[in-house]
């Protein structure tokens, strides 16, 4: 039989050689395309199948990669590590099935080959750095992901605003790996080897307190919660979607990789870390959808949404490390059962909503929101598929979002009954999180998918190819299972708990009664529509009524910024809300302009000030470089006369060390 | 014969003064290779015994700081134009003061260190002629002085070399002496490039290429 | 409990929601000194609106029907996580409490959407307000659950819900106000909605339903008679002694209880006019304070 690893391996190089095989085609040629998708599905087949294994097998050992420079890496799985593999190869073969219709080579000749080339370079990364087990192949796995993102989101290079966010994105990307740097080199000097095992004696204080912020910084730079996210709205909407599905479905749970794993290495983390991840989740989760209910590019909205996302894991690894320091075994195992399979769950419905919005926007042009609209009744499947994966992500029943959020909301109800009283605060952050999401996605596929089209391309918009549903349906398929089904999901969370030390979920959750409540949910609304199936048939059609009023336009439907404009409200402290234009004045007034765009608080508020600040005092430094060769010389003399002045003892005679020795 | 050498390197001193304060740019190349010349006499008074190669490497290095030297700078000169120099950063009169001043500061100092033997005034004066060449190097605008003040360090440079006489072989020599006339080489033609491209060869303006 | 247990539990809640319906009605006509429509009324309403053909608008899609089917789904799945008088719940187990409110956004989610369908502009006013209103009521109905978790140390509502003997103390008497405030939000009426108005201006609910007609308006009367009845027992089970007495007891105490909110409903709403549209957020913070500070005083003390 073939170890598990081996086939995770051939999965990995599968994916990361698929982009390969079109550098050596013409640039428009449609089969490098193809090959690069099938090689990415044959190698999403193979990685899924080993991390199936290796989820149930018993933990492989390490296998010794060589790297002479270093003197050897290890790499090696186990079920974390297979858990967080199996969305790696799913997203990726899915959306590279995908890009055959939404990104055709024929039609983009300059930039096919290089997304094929950096997407497989990307998944493959990934698989590494899940597979890692010594610091320098999860650097290098590290470095090769940020990378490959960096040239995935910049990739229409002659769109400025690509351009900007790409920059961005990489100073990011950057920063988080010098901090992790400096946590793998703490990480040396505390458990003496650069490999990555679990650390049983007892850190210092502040020894442990510098390691897990240096974490907290790296992999939350990557994972993108506030405040640590200002990179990702730009980045996520600037790639072309399916490269923005792998980003936002998978490339952000490398972050919560790390941290689960930085929690299996340091099995004695303290209290206060659980509450701080916790806190830290809530805020995130609250912002986020707060700053996506401003947005109107529908890109931009799904982006914040992964903010909020990744905040409520963030919530459920909280509570489950805070489960873990005192003691409490069950809102360990709820906790991180929660934190994991909300990690399946949005790694699903992320990416089916980004396949979703790049299908609307392939067939109109435009990712504002308000100029969609009415694009159900011309893009039946996409709006269907949209609308269920908003049903998923708002954690309504019957669908998976419920679940995961539910064994977050149990561990902290049961919370309660440990002595963790302030945790369970976070219970109506939570709500608030969860009723706000639904506002904001009814508007979304309200605004994009129902009502009337509000411009001419909206009109004229079309069904997208099977080759951009299917992928779709798929994941939609995958949300309803869990859905309906979570008993199924129940073994794979198990072993995943089991590798972090949790005990099993077993009678904690109730994941049989969940599933009968969603399936009976969903029959009864079978069974209604039924009954109600030949009242439809026979109904008649007749424009809107409206209350009887005469001459509506569709321009008049509320549009995303109106819709939200209540919730703004309460937000605007944390919304940059754009600024009010001058009033018109006069008999004859000149023409004004209004143009709303909400910035990010973190970027456009803390982030650029602080640069521009850097930018003031460097041009003060910019007086003593200007170019003058004479100057520099000058420099140079005074350099070699303090020199001579510092080494010359007064008082006794040395033949060296005088200005203009010998050549 | 040792007793000369004293001398010449007081010498080599007036010149750097005169250097200094010279305005005009084709008797300063001629200060500067009369320099050159008084420095390759000074090698050969400070050999006790004149060999071969001794003899060899001080007519090179009059030949080629005294006569081929020049003779490049005076025709890129002539095709560029030029005449004098414009006004220095540090003026003319006060670089002289600040040249004498650091000659006279140098001198004190190795008094204070104390070298001894023949060669006593060798250290001071390679010291001081090197800031000189800096000096010129620093405050000139046009590129020729700029050259001129390069090879006055270097002279600079080869008078400290002269107390190491025995030990530097003929290959160094030689190839500091192909260092030296291989810049001055390249720096005449890219004095002409710089009045082509500029119309000046004042080199600000080459300021403009940086950004 | 068998199927044929639960079929019969349905049937029975089925028959009796829109009797509420029709006691809300008789209360405030006869405080406002009429006569008043008879209590069965609502059931002939829904009759005639069930039997008529149905006119859907070419703006809508499948989304426009969903919205109805998933009111009248999502809150029959509620019921079976309730226990109803002496009758246990089907399916009761530790959290449904969880499933309970998000049965709720279910409902919601669809209903605004078909808001949207419809491209009009008076309905996606209302769709936004709904929106905007839940999200205060949510974390009210939520702190609620949690202030009466603390209290009976129990996870499901089944144990939630029973009334501890003794006084009733500060924080049953907060958190059974803030039920009732989120019950009045949650079925939208008066001081938050008025059901009653026409104008499309101060509508929520109404406005959100403004195209649906025939059977599909059947439904969403019937769905929100399920509602009031299913959160009116929530409430009751709060306020009588249940499970103390024998069964006819606590049959009796339901059927009390739950026309005796229905007739605080008709006073108040016969005795109050709607807030102004900007005063509603500040209704419903104080029911997020109210469950709060139940919470925070159960929590501290025990």
């Amino acid at each position: 039989m073939i170890e598990p690893i081996s086939l995770v391996l051939a999965g990995a190089l599968l994916a990361a050689a698929s982009g390969l095989p079109g550098l050596f085609m013409r640039r428009a040629n449609p089969w490098a395309q193809r090959i690069a998708a099938a090689l990415m599905v044959l190698a999403g087949l193979a990685g899924i199948w080993g991390s199936a294994r290796g989820i149930f097998g018993p933990p492989s050992t390490s296998f010794e990669l060589p790297w002479p420079a270093v003197g050897g890496s290890l790499i090696g799985l186990d079920p974390l590590s297979a858990f967080f593999l199996i969305p790696i190869f799913l997203i990726a073969s899915l959306s590279s099935v995908y890009g055959l219709g939404y990104w055709p080579q024929a039609e983009k000749p300059r930039t096919a080959r290089r997304l094929q080339l950096f997407f497989g370079l990307l998944a493959g990364s990934m698989v590494l750095i899940a597979l890692a087990r010594h610091a320098l192949a999860f650097l290098a796995g590290w470095e090769t992901m940020a990378l490959s993102a960096f040239f995935l989101v910049g990739l229409e290079d002659d769109r400025p605003e690509c351009r900007k966010a790409g920059l961005v994105f990489l100073v990011a990307a950057h920063a988080s790996t010098l901090a992790l740097f400096g946590f793998f080199a703490l990480w040396r000097s505390a458990s003496g080897s650069f490999e990555l095992a679990p650390l049983y004696g007892n850190l210092a204080g502040p020894a442990m307190a510098v390691l897990l912020g240096l974490g907290l910084a790296g992999f939350g730079l990557k994972a993108g919660f506030m405040p640590l996210h200002f990179w990702l709205p730009g980045a996520h909407a600037a790639a072309p979607s399916q490269a923005s599905a792998l980003l936002s479905g998978v490339v952000l749970k490398m972050g919560i990789y790390g941290l689960a794993r930085m929690a299996w290495l340091l099995p004695a983390t303290p209290a206060w870390w659980g509450g701080t991840l916790l806190a830290l989740g809530a805020l995130s989760g609250l912002l986020g959808v707060a700053l996506a209910l401003s947005q109107h590019d529908i890109k931009k909205l799904l982006a914040y949404h992964s903010v909020e996302n990744i905040g409520i894991i963030l919530m459920g690894m909280g509570l489950a490390l805070l489960g873990r320091a005192t003691g409490r075994s069950e809102l360990f195992a709820l906790g991180l059962a929660g934190c994991l399979l909300h990690v399946w769950n949005h790694a699903l419905f992320k990416s089916l909503l980004f396949l979703g919005a790049g299908s609307a926007v392939h067939a109109t042009g435009t990712r504002s929101l308000d100029a969609l609209g009415g694009l159900a009744r011309r893009m039946p499947w996409t709006a269907a598929l949209f609308i269920a994966g908003a049903v998923a992500i708002c954690g309504l029943p019957p669908l998976n979002g419920f679940v995961s959020e539910f064994l977050i909301y149990l561990g902290l109800f049961k919370g309660l009954a440990a002595g963790a009283r302030g945790a369970a605060l976070a219970v109506p952050v939570l709500a608030m999180i969860g009723a706000l999401a639904l506002a904001c996605f009814v508007k979304a596929a309200g605004v994009a998918f129902l009502g009337e089209p509000r411009t001419p391309e909206a009109e004229r918009a079309k069904e997208s190819p099977a080759s951009m549903i299917a992928p779709m349906a798929v994941l939609a398929a995958l949300c309803a299972i869990i859905g309906l089904a979570p008993v199924l999901v129940a073994p794979a969370l198990d072993a995943a708990l089991s590798c972090l030390g949790a005990p099993a979920l077993g009678s904690l959750a109730p994941m049989r009664e969940l599933g009968i409540a969603s399936a009976a949910t969903l029959g009864l609304a079978l069974v209604l529509a039924l009954a109600l199936a030949r009242p439809i048939a026979r109904a008649r059609l007749a424009p809107t009524w409206d209350c009887g009023y005469a001459r509506p336009d569709p321009r008049m439907q509320y549009s995303s910024s109106s819709f939200a404009r209540s919730v703004n409200g309460i937000f605007a402290w944390a919304i940059r809300a754009p600024k009010e234009p001058r009033k018109l004045q006069g008999a004859f007034p000149a023409a004004e302009r209004l143009e709303a765009e909400s910035g990010d608080p973190v970027l456009d508020g803390a982030l650029m000030h602080s640069f521009r600040g850097l930018e003031r005092l460097s041009r003060f430094c910019h007086r003593f470089q200007r170019g003058l060769a004479q100057k520099y010389i000058l420099y140079i003399l005074i350099a070699l006369m303090l020199l001579a002045l510092a080494s010359l003892p007064f008082g006794q005679a040395l033949p060296f060390g005088q200005a203009g020795g010998p050549k | 014969m040792s007793g000369l050498i004293d001398p010449l390197l007081i010498v080599v001193l007036a010149l750097n003064l005169f250097a200094l304060g010279n305005s005009r740019i084709q008797s300063t190349i001629r200060i500067v290779a009369a320099q050159g010349i008084v420095l390759g006499v000074t090698t050969l008074l400070m050999h006790e015994s004149l060999s071969l190669p001794v003899i060899l490497s001080a007519a090179a290095a009059i030949a080629i700081k005294g006569l081929l030297i020049p003779a490049i700078m005076i025709r890129s000169l002539r095709e560029a134009g030029i005449k004098r120099e414009v006004e220095p950063l540090i003026g003319f009169l006060p670089s002289i003061v600040i040249g004498a001043v650091a000659s006279g500061a140098v001198l004190l100092a190795s008094r204070a260190l104390g070298a001894k033997g023949a060669a006593a005034l060798v250290i001071p004066a390679s010291i001081s002629t090197v800031l000189v060449g800096f000096l010129i190097l620093i405050s000139r605008y046009k590129a020729i002085s700029q050259v001129l003040g390069y090879l006055v360090l270097e002279n600079g440079i080869y008078i400290f070399g002269m107390l190491l006489v025995e030990a530097v072989p003929l290959v160094v020599e030689m190839g500091m002496l192909l260092d030296l006339f291989v810049g001055v080489f390249v720096i005449s033609i890219i004095t002409n490039h710089i009045n082509q491209a500029f119309s000046s060869t004042d080199t600000r303006r080459l300021v403009a290429l940086k950004e | 409990m068998t199927i044929l247990g639960v079929l019969v539990r349905l049937a029975i809640l089925l028959a009796c929601s829109p009797l509420l319906l029709g006691v809300i009605n008789k209360t405030k006509a006869l405080a406002a000194g009429r006569k008043g429509a008879p209590l069965v009324q609502p059931y002939h309403d829904i009759a005639k609106l069930l039997r008529k053909s149905l006119t859907l608008s070419r703006t809508t899609s499948w989304v426009f029907v969903a919205g109805p089917i998933a009111g009248l789904a999502s809150v029959i799945v509620a019921s079976m996580v309730l226990p109803f008088g002496p009758s246990k719940a089907p399916l009761a187990f530790g959290g449904d409490m969880i499933l309970f409110a998000y049965l709720f956004g279910l409902s919601r989610f669809f209903t605004t959407a078909a808001a949207l369908d419809t491209g009009s502009a008076f309905e996606g006013m209302g769709a936004s307000r709904e929106a905007f209103f839940a999200c205060l009521a949510e974390p009210a109905l939520l702190l609620a659950f949690l202030a009466l978790s603390a209290r009976s140390s129990s996870l499901s509502l089944s144990g939630m819900l029973q009334s501890r003997p003794g006084n009733p103390d500060m924080p049953f008497v907060l958190v059974c106000v803030g039920l009732f405030i989120v019950l009045l939000a949650e079925n939208c009426r008066i001081p938050i909605d008025d059901p009653t108005t026409h104008l499309e201006l101060t509508m929520i609910h109404e406005a959100m339903v403004l195209d649906h007609g025939g059977p599909l308006l059947g439904l969403v009367e019937y769905a929100s008679a399920m509602k009031l009845l299913v959160l009116e027992s929530l409430l009751a089970r709060l306020l009588f002694p249940f499970g103390v007495h024998g069964a006819w007891l606590d049959w009796a105490f339901l059927a009390l209880g739950a026309v005796g909110i229905a007739a605080v409903i008709g006073l108040l709403e016969s005795s109050m006019a709607r807030l102004k549209m900007r005063r509603v957020p500040y209704l419903l913070t104080g029911a997020i304070l109210l469950c709060g500070s139940a919470f925070i005083l159960l929590a501290g003390a025990a």
